[in-house]
């Protein structure tokens, strides 16, 4: 009785401030970066772009010297045939997860707090997903050669072999990309109609009212349009669970010490969620920041993504718990030493600190204080993808590096083109986020709209 | 050309109830233009019911079904190969790419039927023209009626509507 009398006692939480509760203000706060840029100081963006530019110029050079000297300039040996490569990819796949995962499952569990974050989380989505695609074909060393993943007649009249996870892969992050790009311009009809209908340059109303496809915002098309986005919520967790389960089995599917382990596609659904979050409070704080949208983006929205971060890492340290009570439980040798290898090889030091990023830092969630404070969590989101990061890495180097045959244990020694791939890949991600915030309508001011009702009428 | 009503509400709240009313009065609702989806305004306007999902399932089928057949053709048929004892037909092996490509196939079915259905894109609709309504996808809500015929009844359901709480019913081409 008592949780019940607290429960009504309790005010009602509200994710938009009282100076972003109106219709009006939401449509003003969304569209004015778009529509009235010369009252808009560009001069961060600028820097931003010019930056990322550079970036994504770098990341090109690496892709032109890789095609042209050969995967031999990265700091792949023997022994540790996988990389940066193999690690960037499934560190900007699992990034690619949480856009759907936040449109999807947020959607489903009627949390409606989804609906100021989720616009720019389906589109980092989508370019991390983009991003994560090209790591799997530059890592193939004959990289001209991977139209050979797709089923086409050929003169050596062979097929794909359906039973290989590289194949899986494919077909999954296409399928997935394809999704992830008509999920997103879906919520995006209604939206490009707000612009179109308030812009007042001719050809801004052209170009956003042919996006909009001549949306009206008729009742009939709405009852239309949240079926089939409802719907499209339901396909789109099994698959974008199948797809990191899928990232999962490309490790797991082995024979290796430390990745023939069935947890590991739970456990990298996981890791992905975690990661993808952690970057989400990362561009939020950016947004809100740039846009100024502190009346729809707002310390709650962290508070409760900071608390999805805390039990992820909790998820994750006991993945981890599981991964070394089973080395010892089983009992095979290769299985302990790799993780003797793990606790005190030449990789430990990183191997503490991705404890340290994954599971420790993130504890301090549990205080209140912390989740409310957009600084702190930006700052433990950094981490956590750091953490992510050194995660993907020392699952490739450790088992890599301490196999079944002592001698062929070696040391991966990264090169300047492997910190240059992934910083770059990194530029070119923050180059299409830039373009896309000054293009399209940040936030779903639709779903912003109706939140704001609802709070309204509470 | 036949007139409707349009009326135009400052709240979800005020067009849903009106729209329940003027139904309960027995005025044909036409539609209703809002800035998001109001919950019941759909019910009263009497739409039928929407085919989307029957084809999203139809469209996920299909694609899986093809793909299915793609690897058991390729794999089976055109060029079996032994790899370890494992049978030609490695159905849990092959069923990954049948459930990727599958979702995406519902995903275009249902992108397909929701463009038949809404009949967009349609980039012009007489609506348009009508000033103001602009707004209806930005912070206004609009319901519209079909205007009857005679003078006085047409009078009766504007002052009806003005009541709901309507802050200005007009009189448009529909």
């Amino acid at each position: 009785m008592s949780a019940v009398a607290i429960d009504d006692a309790a005010p009602a939480r509200r994710f938009t401030l009282p100076s972003g509760r109106s219709y009006e203000k939401v449509d003003e706060l969304v569209t004015a970066p778009l529509l009235e840029r010369e009252a808009w100081s560009w001069r961060v963006w600028w820097i931003a772009f010019a930056a990322s530019s550079a970036l994504t110029v770098i990341f090109l050079v690496c892709i032109f010297m890789l095609f042209t000297k050969g995967i031999g300039i990265w700091g792949l040996n023997t022994s540790v045939v996988w990389g940066f490569d193999i690690a960037d990819y499934v560190w900007w796949i699992g990034i690619g997860n949480a856009g759907t995962l936040i449109s999807s499952m947020l959607l489903l569990m009627r949390q409606r707090w989804r609906a100021s974050i989720n616009r720019f989380a389906e589109a980092m989505t989508l370019f991390a997903a983009a991003i994560a695609g090209l790591f799997p074909i530059i890592h193939l060393g004959r990289s001209l050669y991977f139209y050979w993943l797709t089923p086409y007649p050929n003169t050596m009249t062979v097929w794909p072999q359906w039973r290989s996870a590289l194949i899986w892969d494919f077909w999954a992050i296409l399928s997935y990309l394809l999704f992830s790009l008509l999920f997103w311009y879906i919520g995006l009809i209604p939206d490009f109609a707000t612009v179109r209908d308030r812009a007042r340059n001719p050809r801004q109303r052209v170009i956003y009212g042919a996006l909009a496809l001549g949306w009206r915002g008729s009742a009939r098309h709405w009852r239309v349009y949240q079926i089939y986005h409802v719907a499209l919520a339901c396909l789109g967790v099994p698959l974008v669970v199948s797809l990191h389960s899928v990232v999962g089995l490309d490790f797991a599917a082995s024979l290796m010490p430390g990745w023939s382990e069935p947890i590991f596609p739970p456990y990298f659904v996981v890791g992905a969620m975690y990661s993808g979050f952690a970057m989400v409070v990362c561009l939020a704080a950016l947004v809100r920041w740039g846009f100024r949208l502190q009346p729809v983006i707002t310390a709650e929205h962290f508070d409760v993504m900071a608390k999805v971060m805390l039990a992820a890492s909790i998820i994750m340290g006991l993945s981890y718990l599981t991964e070394w009570f089973n080395a010892w439980y089983a009992g095979e040798h290769a299985e302990r030493s790799l993780i003797r290898f793990e606790f005190t090889g030449a990789y430990a030091p990183l191997f503490f600190a991705m404890l340290f990023c994954n599971v420790l830092a993130p504890q301090a969630f549990w205080i209140g204080a912390v989740r409310r404070s957009i600084a702190a969590v930006f700052g433990i989101a950094i981490i956590i993808n750091i953490g992510m990061w050194l995660e993907r890495i020392l699952i490739i180097w450790n088992t890599l590096s301490h196999g079944y045959t002592p001698s062929m244990w070696r040391l991966y020694i990264p090169t300047i083109w492997d910190w240059l791939t992934t910083f770059g890949s990194l530029g070119f991600f923050v180059f299409l986020f830039l373009i896309f915030v000054r293009l399209i309508p940040t936030v779903s001011m639709h779903e912003v709209r109706d939140l704001v009702a609802e709070e309204i009428e509470s | 050309m036949s007139k409707m009503l349009l009326a135009e509400f400052a709240h979800a709240h005020r067009l849903r109830e009106a729209a329940q009313a003027a139904s309960r009065r027995g005025y044909k609702l036409l539609d209703a233009f809002t800035p998001f989806p109001v919950e019941g305004v759909a019910d009263v306007l009497v739409a039928r019911p929407s085919k989307i999902r029957v084809f999203m399932f139809a469209g996920g089928i299909l694609i899986a079904a093809m793909a299915y057949g793609g690897e058991y053709y390729t794999a089976v048929i055109n060029y079996p190969y032994n790899i370890g004892g494992r049978p030609p037909n490695s159905w849990p092996a092959f069923m990954l790419v049948p459930f990727a490509t599958g979702i995406f196939g519902a995903t275009v079915a249902g992108f397909i039927r929701f463009l038949f259905e809404t009949g967009l894109p349609r980039l012009h609709f007489p609506l348009f023209a009508v000033d103001g309504v602009e707004r209806a996808s930005q912070d206004r809500f609009f319901l519209a009626l079909e205007a009857p015929e005679a003078e006085g009844e047409r009078r009766g359901a504007m002052d009806s509507l003005r009541g709901d709480g309507a802050l200005s019913v007009r009189e448009v081409d529909s």
